[in-house]
């Protein structure tokens, strides 16, 4: 039987530079069949994405450069999807958990008749086609679902998936755009985000400090920033910590923010709400520090610790510090 | 106009929320059952704009069990003028690609120009719906807005994307769902809870809505269900001066460092 291949929404910074969620969205698409990308960027920056795409696995890259791309919502990039599935008939489609990959997922669904898979944290292949993997209530279920027939589109939750695709010189096919359904929305102005942090991602980091009400300030909120950069981490907050003010919204984790899976979370001064938990209980080990002895944060802790943040902290970075010297 | 706001009643994410183990459907008994709290900011968009604007109704719309009146009722004391409820036995476990046939048949057999939901429920996680219900429709899609301007032609807002905030524009008829970032919802005077109990909430089954669950189209179907093992407290220690010490130990000797 040929392999069967796998289409993969690949997105792209307006310079066209992919997105990190690319690697796994083509080591999700490995494990599966053959990677088959998609790029849809603006005029003149899809060139070097195209090859990164095969460094990441991708076997064939269709490409389309569009002004378009720039000054309309979603259907440039349904469009050449389209165009592209019609050409490799996939067994499944994948795409990036995020706003830009549900709308095209939900656009495509409805479009080709098939099945969703949304907000899924793994894919693997049975006797009867592919499954996917989903983690209900905050983690405290596990599902696996497929779809009956069809082609099914897959929403791949960032930083679920840790396979990695093998680097291959990818077959290039430049695809026309067609004409646009004149049902979508304009994109009337873009503003650049400020320079990125040079801290790793919090959805993919191998451990992440959070930081919650308890750091009192945004000044005290800088502790939390101190630890994670000793420790090399990925930043996150409470969502009382970001209602407060003390982080941005990009670092919530938790039931309306990011769910986070790391090999090491450090919870400081969080008191471990429900919806805090459930963006973040699969972490493989969960320390807290908290002066309250009765915090729930405590009741899935690995190791605990009553006491202020502001003592405790400084001291562990000086002791880790000590033992890198 | 017409601004249809999508509800969705669901367990209350504050409290334990269970699957059943057999069928994989929710465990009804085991929650509370409320206003997805996104929910109610659409909500709050679509009435602050009523009260705004000239001749701008808004209507409720959503499918679920018999218990989701209470809540459209509880929610029309926000001061929504009517509310539409898709029953019928048949939805039960219903997929997303059902789930969105349902609500764009029953939001165009109402007829709206804008229709709001809230951009990801809490308990699906799915965030597909809208701009399925958009492609249905016809309309153009402006999902997961931070930022929400209506006037009598269009939608306009700002939605995150890949390195920056864009600024969406769609005429109506639109599709748009809003993020946690628009403001919270009001609380419901007594004024309200009462005038709620006299407004029209009408009920639909799928036969209403000439749909077919049975329809030999492709489903997503959930093939198993398992309980996550409970985390439980490891060690727990008071500082005594000496905890931040004692932490870098246990995290050197875990390799975690």
């Amino acid at each position: 039987m040929a392999e069967q291949k796998i289409l993969t929404y690949l997105p792209v910074l307006p310079s066209g530079e992919l997105m990190g969620s690319a690697a796994e969205l083509l080591g999700a698409a490995a494990q599966l069949g053959t990677p088959v990308g998609v790029i849809v960027t603006t005029p003149g920056v899809s060139q070097a994405a195209a090859e990164s795409a095969g460094e990441l696995g991708a076997a064939t890259v269709y490409v389309a450069e569009h002004e378009a791309v720039g000054t309309t919502l979603t259907e440039p990039t349904v469009n050449v999807f389209t165009t592209a599935w019609e050409s490799v008939s996939p067994e499944a489609v994948l795409v990036p958990n995020d706003i830009d990959g549900r709308d095209l997922a939900a656009r495509l669904s409805v479009r080709t008749h098939s099945a969703i898979a949304a907000d899924v944290v793994g894919v693997h292949r049975d006797e009867e086609g592919i499954v996917a993997h989903h983690s209900v209530y905050g983690s405290t279920f596990t599902t696996e679902s497929a779809t009956t027939h069809g082609t099914l589109i897959v929403t791949l939750r960032e930083g679920a998936v840790d396979h990695r695709g093998q680097a291959v010189t990818p077959e290039i096919h430049r695809v026309e755009l067609g004409e646009l359904s004149p049902h979508a929305a304009s994109i009337t102005e873009f503003s650049a985000s400020a320079e990125a942090s040079t801290r790793p991602d919090l959805r993919g980091a191998p451990t992440v400090v959070s930081g919650g009400r308890g750091l009192g300030s945004a000044e005290g909120f800088a502790l939390a920033e101190q630890l994670a950069d000793a420790l090399g981490a990925g930043l996150g907050a409470s969502r009382a910590a970001v209602d407060a003010g003390y982080a941005p919204h990009s670092l919530q984790v938790g039931q309306t923010g990011v769910t986070v899976a790391p090999d090491l979370y450090i919870a400081l001064g969080i008191s471990g709400a429900v919806q805090h938990l459930a963006g973040m209980q699969t972490a493989k080990t969960v320390v807290a520090i908290n002066k309250d002895p009765e915090a729930p944060i405590f009741d899935i802790a690995d190791m605990g610790i009553v006491g202020d943040v502001f003592e405790v902290v400084p001291q562990l970075i000086e002791t880790l510090k000590g033992q890198n010297s | 106009m017409r601004i249809a706001v999508l509800v969705k009643e669901v367990p209350d994410s504050y409290g334990e929320r269970r699957l059943n183990l057999t069928t994989g459907l929710a465990d009804r008994q085991a929650s509370d059952k409320v206003l997805d709290e996104i929910t109610s900011r659409a909500v709050e968009a679509a009435v602050s704009h009523a009260e705004s604007a000239e001749g701008v109704e808004v209507a409720l719309v959503t499918m679920g069990p018999e218990s989701a009146e209470a809540t459209l009722r509880k929610t029309l004391a926000m001061g929504a003028d009517s509310a539409h409820h898709v029953l019928d036995p048949e939805l039960s476990g219903a997929d997303m690609t059902l789930s969105a046939e349902v609500l764009a048949a029953v939001l165009q057999r109402i007829g709206c120009d804008l229709v709001i939901s809230g951009d990801v429920s809490s308990d699906g996680t799915g965030g597909v719906i809208p701009t399925m219900i958009a492609e249905r429709m016809g309309a153009a899609h402006a999902t997961s807005l931070d930022t929400l301007a209506i006037t009598d032609s269009t939608v306009t807002g700002q939605r995150e994307s890949y390195g920056g905030t864009l600024t969406v524009e769609a005429q109506l008829p639109a599709v748009v769902s809003v993020t946690e970032r628009l403001p919270d919802a009001r609380f419901p005077g007594f004024k309200g809870i009462m005038a709620a109990k006299k407004k029209p909430l009408e009920t639909y089954t799928l036969a209403d809505l000439g749909i077919d669950p049975a329809a030999d189209v492709p489903r997503s179907i959930m093939l198993s269900v398992t309980e996550s093992p409970a985390r439980t407290a490891g060690e727990k220690i008071n500082d005594e001066g000496d905890a931040g010490k004692k932490l870098a130990e246990y995290l050197t000797e875990k390799k975690l460092v």
